[in-house]
């Protein structure tokens, strides 16, 4: 047994944290979700030269043969500052898929420029009424003259106003339902039939609902192999899951630790608030929340990069998705509580922190979908 | 036991029921239904329908233009309306300022303000906390200096809701700073918005929206007519109007309409290819917030009952606030769920023109009624307030 990085991942983690001092503070980072793009050119060329957009990519293709485990001391860095870059969606999804099921072609054209930072990918998924299911597409494409014609709706794709490249799930057989006919392709988002409705998040991301009309792919947009791409969809979900769960623990790290120094500080009745019992045992329950949450999410870490029986590697990502979305409830609800006023100002981080902790508690599934999930795979 | 209405009960709620149905303008009842931003015409609009129809201050003595209701006929008007979705109305004029107006105005300070907040024509806030002084509200540090017959004060409010509409403030400040006991040496001030040396800082909240304020006093001038009850017994008339809370602060009338919403949404949502509301664990957690709701209701009738013979309310005000805050976050809570991913998008960019402002609008509903357990004195100061009065700890 051992809980501790690696030399390695220790440098890795110390470097991350540097850059986020650096240059991702909650001023910059405020400046960077009022920009026009929503997002920093300049930290993903950051990104890029601390290696991590090219982490957890193949090495033949420019990358670190990285894994989840070692993602999670930067994902962790990014919660804690609330970082908005297309990060997750680039990395955590879209070149997943590339890597996972590419053809060789594809790998050679796009993990290199992905791992440069010269790319940047957004993974739609999400229909009306899919609610959490990766199942539910009626997004669908037909053999055309040159190769594919896309047609469907998407929605809330996160960071695909910034992407240069989407990764789009649809149907090339069967029913809105069916496990098998699913396929993914790689579409241009300038492409003639792409429209975008782009809007702000809660939690100050970009995102997108996309329409797809009569949308002409070539021979070569398919990744993988047609119509059987759910378990691959399933699996790069539980690979991006696992990440912001790591996320979470970042985030309820900044969350508490905020919380505390409030306590510890604000005055009233004479004494500092920190001194009541009232206060003190929530702040506990907060901080057993969040040691609760790190346990699931390294154990979800480690399950994802190590377990090859697909069903136990499930059952851990949901349980993890659901330990991490209570705890972002619980502790975000009462970094808030605890703040007063303050906390449910625009001007204090930890109302950031809050609305990160909400979306993150609903993102790949809230807390009722894993339990459907985890009690199905017993 | 009889847990119902009376007829004659039952008939007033059906008569402010029908009238609140005629009367409530189709524009106004769909932007509270949609949760779309209030502005102070529409708050101002609704106010003067009701002023027009006599039902504007109910609380009021007559001569005022109460409508001698009792406690039971009061509360339901008030959760008629809530369950109607009427704007809200502002209460720092109508209960507020005008109960202390009421109890410890002089006849001149009630002729000068009571006609003109019941007609709408002033508008006001409440200037209670400092930055310094939130819970501890005693401990206020805003000065009064006497200077002839005006004083002079200095010093900053916070959290003060809607300042940037008001025409008036009320205030409590510290006119003699060197007494032992905090709650002595406070004074309450009437403070026209207008007066030269004041300044408002919107204060945004996280939902994007800005309903609170700093409100600063830079050595403005305060005329001492403007006073109300003695100097130094400022404390006295705040502890008044504490217990002054109105009866609907359970708000069970506009929770029971956003559980109808909360189910009539969830119809609508798809999960497994069947409505949400057919899943047994959203189900499960609906029912229990209904429940809840249920009971409170309940609890709010047998208050109300114990009070019809004119006893103040004591700490059951603050149970109620407690469970009802509760209930209405819960709401906000299952609505946001109820959407799914459809909870992430907030604000549309660019020419965005089929964007769904309903259900963008939930998630930060959901973030915005966060306050509801902080504002009106905490959840923790309500229970600080049952252990003390009512269990004696």
């Amino acid at each position: 047994m051992n809980f501790d990085y690696s030399e390695e991942q220790q440098l890795l983690a110390a470097s991350v944290r540097r850059f986020v001092e650096k240059q991702y503070d909650f001023e910059a980072r405020r400046k960077i979700v009022a920009a026009a793009q929503g997002c920093s050119a300049e930290v993903w060329a950051t990104l890029a030269e601390l290696g991590l957009l090219g982490l957890p990519l193949p090495g033949e293709f420019g990358g670190f043969d990285g894994g989840a485990v070692d993602l999670m001391s930067v994902m962790e860095a990014f919660g804690e500052a609330l970082v908005v870059e297309p990060f997750l969606a680039t990395v955590g999804l879209g070149a997943q898929f590339i890597a996972r099921a590419g053809s060789d072609a594809q790998k050679r054209a796009l993990l290199p420029r992905i791992a440069a930072g010269e790319m940047k990918l957004a993974f739609a998924q999400t229909e009306r009424d899919a609610r959490y299911d990766l199942g539910h597409v009626a997004t669908r494409a037909r053999i055309g003259r040159d190769g594919w014609v896309l047609d469907g709706d998407k929605c809330v794709v996160v960071h695909a106003p910034c992407a240069d490249a989407l990764i789009v799930s649809a149907r090339t057989s069967g029913n809105v339902t069916d496990r098998n006919g699913l396929s993914l392709f790689l579409v241009d988002p300038g492409s003639p039939g792409v429209t975008l409705a782009a809007y702000r998040t809660l939690d100050e991301m970009r995102a997108a609902d996309i329409v797809f009309r009569n949308v002409q792919l070539g021979g070569n947009a398919l990744i993988g192999t047609e119509g059987a791409a759910l378990d691959l969809v399933e699996d790069v979900v539980d690979f991006a899951t696992t990440l912001v769960c790591a996320e979470a623990v970042g985030a309820i790290k900044y969350a508490n630790d905020a919380t505390l120094e409030y306590l510890k500080t604000r005055k009233q009745f004479g004494v500092t608030i920190g001194t009541f019992q009232a206060l003190q045992h929530r702040m506990v329950d907060m901080v057993i929340s969040g040691e609760q949450a790190r346990s699931m999410a390294s154990l979800a870490c480690a399950k994802v990069d190590g377990e090859t029986n697909p069903v136990e590697r499930r059952r851990v990502v949901s349980a993890a998705k659901i330990r991490i979305a209570d705890a972002c409830r619980h502790v975000a609800q009462e970094a808030v509580q605890l703040h007063g006023g303050m906390g449910m100002t625009d001007e204090l981080k930890v109302s950031h922190t809050f609305r990160r902790l909400t979306m993150i508690a609903q993102q790949f599934g809230d807390a009722d979908h894993h339990l459907e999930r985890f009690a199905g795979l017993q | 036991m009889d847990l119902n209405y009376s007829a004659a009960e039952l008939a007033f709620r059906d008569e402010v029921g029908a009238w609140l149905k005629a009367n409530l303008p189709d524009d106004l009842r769909d932007k509270v239904a949609s949760y779309r931003h209030l502005a102070k015409d529409d708050l101002l609009r609704w106010h003067r329908i009701l002023a027009a129809k006599g039902w504007i201050a109910p609380g009021w003595p007559a001569e005022w233009g109460g409508t001698d209701w009792n406690v039971v006929q009061r509360y339901i008007f008030e959760e008629a309306c809530g369950y109607a979705g009427t704007p809200p109305l502002v209460p720092f004029g109508l209960t507020m300022c005008a109960a202390v107006l009421l109890k410890f105005g002089t006849d001149a300070q009630k002729q000068r303000f009571l006609p003109r907040i019941y007609h709408g024509e002033d508008f006001w806030c409440q200037g209670y906390s400092e930055p310094g002084s939130g819970s501890d509200l005693a401990s206020l540090s805003t000065r009064a200096v006497r200077r002839g017959d005006r004083y002079v004060v200095t010093g900053q409010k916070t959290w003060t809701t809607l300042a940037h509409m008001a025409d008036w403030i009320f205030c409590l400040v510290r006119t003699d700073p060197g007494l032992e006991r905090r709650q002595d040496g406070i004074s309450f001030l009437l403070v026209d918005m207008r007066t030269p040396g004041i300044t408002v800082r919107p204060l945004r909240l996280m939902d994007g929206g800005h309903e609170v304020n700093e409100v600063f006093f830079d050595d403005i001038e305060v005329p001492a007519e403007n006073r109300v009850h003695e100097e130094g017994k400022g404390w006295t008339v705040a502890k008044y109007l504490l217990g002054h809370e109105r009866m609907n602060t359970a708000r069970i009338g506009a929770s029971q309409r956003e559980l109808e919403k909360l189910k009539d949404l969830a119809a609508r949502q798809q999960k497994n290819g069947k409505p949400l509301l057919e899943d047994p664990r959203f189900r499960d957690r609906l029912s229990r917030v209904e429940v809840e709701l249920m009971a409170l209701s309940v609890t709010n009738l047998r208050f109300l009952d114990q009070l019809r013979g004119g006893r103040a309310p004591g700490a059951e005000v603050s149970m109620l606030k407690i469970k009802g805050t509760e209930i209405q976050q819960a709401l906000t809570e299952l609505m946001m769920q109820a959407v799914g991913p459809m909870a992430q998008p907030r604000t549309a960019v660019g020419d965005t023109t089929d964007f769904d402002d309903f259900t963008a609008a939930l998630a930060p509903r959901y973030c915005n009624y966060r306050k509801t357990t902080i504002y009106a004195g905490s959840n923790e100061i309500q229970r600080n307030i049952i252990a003390k009065m009512a269990l004696g700890l």
